[in-house]
């Protein structure tokens, strides 16, 4: 079995025996600044825009409803099943699609569409990242394929940074699949590092804090 | 294939005869460094170098106890509906990937861009068994296409120009004479888009493997990763198991600095936490979830205390960009995959000392490496120790009997002052300082023999000055000039 010769060459180098137990890790290094929710919003905002991100402040549902209903007109659409976007009445707009549940048909809409709307579990106001974890309200591919992505972000969920997530989610392996941090658009600079939005994942990423 | 081809002084002339090359490599890697500054400096990072420190802390403890963190990592892996694979070369990867992908009736397999599977050669293994396999990565799909490797760790189509590419493109896909990148990477796009929706297997590689949660961790700005994760039905992670790290919660530091040493990104676009395939309830995401933990002579680097450090490599990139050898000769003249420092590094450890002996001594060792590494990697140290092995190795072999020689005639004579001065002297008298003093721009031809030939061919010597210091010194003692 390679597994255990393998585990035994790794023992052998590192003069280990089976099962011992290792030394004392360092202690982990987790930071929280103290910074008030304006601060956060407005240090998310201008990260995201630096990148070339959209933003938006909404102080209502109605306000999201109008941001998402201009942005979709004429367009092909599939909403995920996070239940924001169905409390602004996002999944009730002519053109958009929603509850999928199934992963071919799922995929099928989004290769087809324009844009992708999601919500996002929390923000990180250093980076301008959205966090989304799969879930049967998030799926992976509405925030991946179409050209466009718009996500929703409550104000509550904009946090400092990395460290206040890993912080909240010590261990995210144990609530989904996958979790993901999205920072700005798709992009490469892979000829001659000239730099060129939209290459695998969506070209524009809009964000409206409600 | 080019990708095999050792390393002959023909190749590095070459590249420094090419000055598009050189140009192109000198930019592209000096805009890198700029952009690593920026996004390291005090101002912007004041905890840069206290992240450093507990990165290297976190890499040294967890390969310190490495056996016991793969189980772990496999525990884990294994509790969510996961499999961990080991093996111990690319060809049981190989194997390993075509015995699956035959059970499941797989014809197409995306890829995304992971150093691993160039380490082992893995498109090519599977093409031998008709299994096609689409690198996805801009830069790597350009290279696929031209059979080339990678020529930067970061970068890897750094010494293509958009040129290149269009008659790479014109040639492989029948398409038009296309030189505007941004349409060049449309074009790209829509290939790629129709083998990620068609692809039955997606492989990627890993920047993390993180223990206590049996997560593959992987940062990329394109988005071909996460569709190759995400979109094909079964997901193979391959990844040299030094990528280790021991707590989901070690991540921020990680991230903070492998983005900024890599491209100046405090993060970059998409960072992929993966646990296991799609789990009750979920949307989509595959079926199918394994981590090939490859050790390929991993075991043998483990097993020296010294030089187990150059497994904490992160893969950034930094030090091949701040390294005066690399942007001189380019990727494409180190004799592995790796290149760079950390290619001077690991690829004696892999190959054996004897391979390439003269690798670890294309350095200058101005030490700008290390003061980039983001896990402080003592990387003039380790091309240090690796010297001195090349040195006992060739002892042992019988080989470089005259470099010693030379050096031990040369450590008397540094020995005893009055010898040095008298040959100084007559070297002085031998090639008297004419109307143009510097170089001697061709040796005389009594020098030009044996190992001195060889020696001198590369390098120059410098006129010996009429008086020398010690002279000089003198003189000036006694109060004259």
């Amino acid at each position: 079995m390679p597994r255990e010769k393998i585990l035994h060459k790794v023992r052998t180098a590192l003069g280990r025996s089976s099962g011992q137990p290792p030394a004392a890790p360092p202690p982990v290094r987790l930071r929280i600044p103290d910074v008030p929710l304006d601060a956060r919003i407005e240090s998310f905002i201008c990260a995201l825009n630096k990148l070339n991100g959209k933003t938006c402040v909404a102080h209502s549902p109605q306000e999201v409803l109008d941001y998402a209903a201009q942005l979709c007109e004429g367009k092909r659409v599939v909403a995920s099943n996070s239940p924001v976007l169905r409390e602004c009445g996002i999944v009730e707009l002519p053109n958009v699609r929603s509850n999928y549940t199934d992963a071919d048909k799922l995929r099928e809409a989004c290769a087809a569409a324009d844009i992708g709307i999601t919500s996002a579990d929390y923000a990180l106001g250093d980076t301008g990242s959205l966090v989304i974890i799969a879930s049967p309200r998030e799926a992976r591919l509405i925030s991946l394929l179409p050209p466009v992505h718009l996500a929703i972000v409550p104000r509550s969920r904009i946090l400092t940074g990395l460290d206040e997530l890993f912080t909240l989610l010590p261990n995210p392996a144990e609530q989904t699949s996958s979790m993901v941090l999205i920072t700005g658009p798709s992009r490469t600079a892979d000829i001659e590092q000239i730099l060129v939005r939209g290459v695998h994942g969506p070209r524009e990423i809009h964000v409206v804090v409600l | 294939m080019s990708k095999a081809a050792t390393t002959e002084p023909s190749k590095f002339r070459q590249t420094l005869e090419d000055a598009n090359l050189q140009l192109a490599v000198y930019t592209a890697t000096g805009r890198l460094m700029e952009k690593r500054r920026e996004a390291v400096a005090a101002d912007v990072l004041p905890e840069y170098q206290e992240l450093r420190t507990q990165a290297h802390e976190i890499k040294k403890h967890t390969l310190d106890n490495l056996d016991y963190y793969l189980e772990l990592f496999e525990e884990h892996v294994t509790a969510h509906g996961g499999k961990v694979v080991y093996c111990k070369d690319g060809s049981e990867v190989a194997d390993f990937v075509l015995r699956l992908a035959k059970e499941r009736g797989a014809r197409l397999i995306v890829k995304s861009k992971s150093m691993t599977t160039e380490e082992i050669d893995l498109n090519e293994r599977l093409a031998h068994h008709q299994l096609e396999s689409v690198e996805t990565d801009l830069g790597e799909y350009i290279l696929q296409l031209a059979h080339q490797r990678p020529y930067h760790i970061v970068a890897p189509a750094l010494h293509l120009t958009r040129y290149d590419v269009a008659n790479i493109f014109t040639e492989k896909l029948g398409v038009e004479n296309e030189t505007v990148i941004e349409k060049q990477t449309m074009i790209a796009r829509g290939v790629l888009r129709q083998k990620f929706l068609q692809a039955d297997i997606g492989i990627s590689g890993a920047n993390f493997l993180v223990a206590d949660s049996g997560a593959v961790v992987i940062v990329e700005n394109e988005g071909n990763a996460r569709l190759t994760t995400s979109a094909p039905r079964i997901h193979i992670a391959v990844a040299g198991m030094e990528k280790m790290i021991a707590r989901a919660q070690d991540l921020p530091v990680f991230l903070k600095l492998l983005g900024r040493s890599a491209t100046g990104q405090p993060l970059t676009v998409y960072t992929s936490f993966l646990s296991g395939p799609r789990r009750e309830g979920e949307v989509d995401g595959p079926e199918e979830f394994y981590v090939v933990l490859l050790d390929n002579g991993r075991t043998r680097l483990l097993a020296d205390r010294e030089k187990r450090q150059s497994l904490y490599c992160i893969r950034c990139g930094a030090c091949l960009n701040h390294c005066p050898v690399y942007r001189k000769v380019g990727g494409h003249n180190y004799p592995w995959v790796y290149s760079g420092p950390i290619g001077a590094v690991i690829t004696p450890q892999y190959m054996g000392v004897g391979k390439d002996p003269w690798l670890p001594f294309a350095s200058s060792l101005c030490g700008a490496c290390y003061e980039v590494c983001p896990v402080k990697i003592n990387i003039p140290k380790l091309l240090l120790d690796l010297r001195s092995e090349v040195t006992k190795f060739k002892a042992k072999e019988r080989g470089g009997w005259a470099e010693r020689m030379v050096f031990r005639l040369w450590a008397w004579v540094m020995r005893h002052p009055r010898i040095y001065e008298m040959m100084g002297s007559m070297a002085a008298a031998f090639f008297p300082e004419g109307e143009k003093p510097g170089w001697l721009r061709s040796v005389p031809s009594f020098m030009n023999i044996g190992p001195l030939k060889g020696w001198l061919s590369q390098r120059d010597l410098p006129r010996p000055a009429s008086k020398s210091f010690r002279q000089h010194w003198r003189s000036r003692r006694k109060g004259g000039r």
